[in-house]
């Protein structure tokens, strides 16, 4: 455990002063400071206003991007170490392979998710501030799917980085990942089995394997509790289970996800040589 | 202390190892050369219990280097050929290794010392912005401030100057007894005052060993 700590810690500090790092937190911090010079908590469309209309933009956004930075920042962890012989030396000392590797985990999660985190928490702080209602029934749950979305894009990103021998190839399937589940699966996969007549069921169950697909659902099942602007999906889903249920489902699945992808991950880089 | 018998690694259809059979023992100081390819950092890295061999066996004092690789590297010091451009600063990377492995933070300081290299005004500088000079000599003073009974050296002089070479084969000198030293190299010249026996090696095979 000491061990772990330590790795985590070390990782932790090496990606706060790496430039990516300092990007990462600009784009999310300037993405609130954006949405506030832009009077967007000022503004009301079809009935979202105040704070609730930001966090609603905030996480919008942030599904499309947020995997994409985890997963190229992350996705050279290990495989990047390798390249670079880094890994030769820092095994060298008395390190298991599971501390190093869930220690690089750790520092990792903390690294790609508190900047993400407290760009939402300073929107609320600064929101208060200005005298708006904080709506925290929107924050906890967001904060749900922020720690959901960082651990499931953390989880893979780390699969692949274990798998791959070359950063370079690491970076390729982490953009493919993004792609594949941000458009291929929608366009691609279930234009497909429509136009074959599938059932719906499995349409849209195969859908809602996709993390990115249940994050955009239940970011707005708060406002809309009904699903009304998803049209008769909304039936399939809210026929299946309550729409807490699903909240829940939205948090749980990609996190267990994220864990068995990093799980695998492990069983990768323990049973592969280690250089 | 070492014990390798019939080892073999393959990478695809590559065979980097072919078939080794050899042992090393207390107070061995080994000189392991051949050209490049020859399979020396393969056997190397095979005894850091980084590669898993395709088939035969590595038992260092009678453990498996992937198994047990956390008792085995308890006393075991590595120098890589190249220094890896590890981002830490020195305080954070020393913070490790003491950490790790218990070495005492007070003997880094001492052997990079005995290497003329001043490691206080660094503390806070990253481990890769240092010169490839300092960086081997401050991953030689880690290998000696760590007091293991097993020493590999890849290539340890590569980046050094002759005045640091010196201070580093005296101080091998003074340390290398009651252990085992192993030095990859492709100049004999460079070691035959410190080594013992010289190990060359060729397509993944040992062609001579011989006492020196």
């Amino acid at each position: 455990m000491k061990n772990l700590l330590l790795i985590a810690y070390l990782d932790l500090k090496e990606s706060i002063r790496a430039n990516w790092f300092i990007i990462y937190s600009i784009v999310f911090g300037g993405l609130i400071a954006l949405f506030f010079i832009a009077g967007i908590t000022e503004s009301q469309v079809m009935g979202f206003s105040g704070l609730s209309r930001l966090l609603l933009m905030y996480i919008q956004v942030t599904i499309i991007i947020l995997p994409i930075f985890v997963l190229i920042t992350t996705v050279r962890s290990i495989s990047g170490d390798r390249d670079s012989h880094i890994l030769e030396y820092m095994l060298s000392f008395p390190i298991s392979l599971s501390q190093y590797y869930w220690g690089k985990v750790a520092g990792r999660f903390i690294t790609v998710f508190i900047p993400v985190f407290m760009a939402m928490a300073f929107a609320i702080i600064y929101g208060t501030f200005k005298g708006a209602e904080v709506p925290w029934e929107i924050f906890f749950l967001y904060t749900g799917l922020l720690f959901a979305m960082s651990s499931a894009f953390l989880g893979i990103a780390f699969f692949v980085s274990s798998l791959v021998k070359s950063s370079e190839m690491a970076l390729g399937i982490s953009f493919f990942v993004w792609i594949f589940l941000l458009a291929f699966i929608d366009i691609a996969l279930i234009s497909l089995m429509m136009q074959n007549r599938m059932s719906e069921g499995l349409i849209i169950s195969i859908a809602l394997l996709n993390p990115m697909e249940i994050f955009r659902v239940s970011a707005i099942s708060l406002f809309d509790p009904e699903l009304t602007v998803m049209g008769p999906v909304a039936f399939y889903i809210l026929d299946m289970m309550k729409q807490w249920q699903f909240v829940v489902l939205s948090i749980v699945y990609p996190t267990l996800l994220g864990i068995l992808f990093a799980f695998f991950g492990y069983k990768v880089f323990a049973k592969k040589d280690l250089v | 202390m070492i014990k390798i018998e019939n080892l073999t690694k393959k990478f695809g259809k590559t065979v980097s190892l072919d078939a080794v059979s050899i042992n090393f023992n207390r107070g061995d100081a080994v000189a392991l050369m051949g050209a490049n390819g020859a399979g020396k950092t393969t056997l190397i890295r095979l005894i850091m219990g980084y590669y898993h061999p395709t088939s035969g066996s590595v038992e260092i004092n009678g453990l498996n280097p992937v198994k047990e690789r956390v008792d085995i590297l308890q006393s075991v010091s590595f120098v890589p050929q190249l220094p890896p451009p590890i981002k830490l600063s020195l305080a954070e990377l020393i913070s490790y290794i003491c950490k790790s492995s218990g070495v005492k933070k007070e003997m880094i300081f001492e052997y990079a010392k005995e290497m003329k290299l001043d490691i206080i005004p660094n503390l806070n500088k990253s481990f890769f912005q240092l010169s490839g000079g300092m960086k081997q000599k401050f991953l030689i003073a880690v290998s000696l401030a760590k007091e293991s009974d097993i020493m590999i050296y890849d290539e340890p002089t590569a980046n050094l100057d002759p005045k640091a070479r010196d201070d580093f084969y005296r101080l091998i000198k003074e340390k290398e007894k009651d252990k085992l030293s192993l030095f990859v190299t492709h100049r004999i010249e460079e070691v035959q005052d410190i080594v013992n026996r010289q190990i060359y090696m060729d397509l993944g095979k040992i062609t001579t060993d011989e006492a020196c």
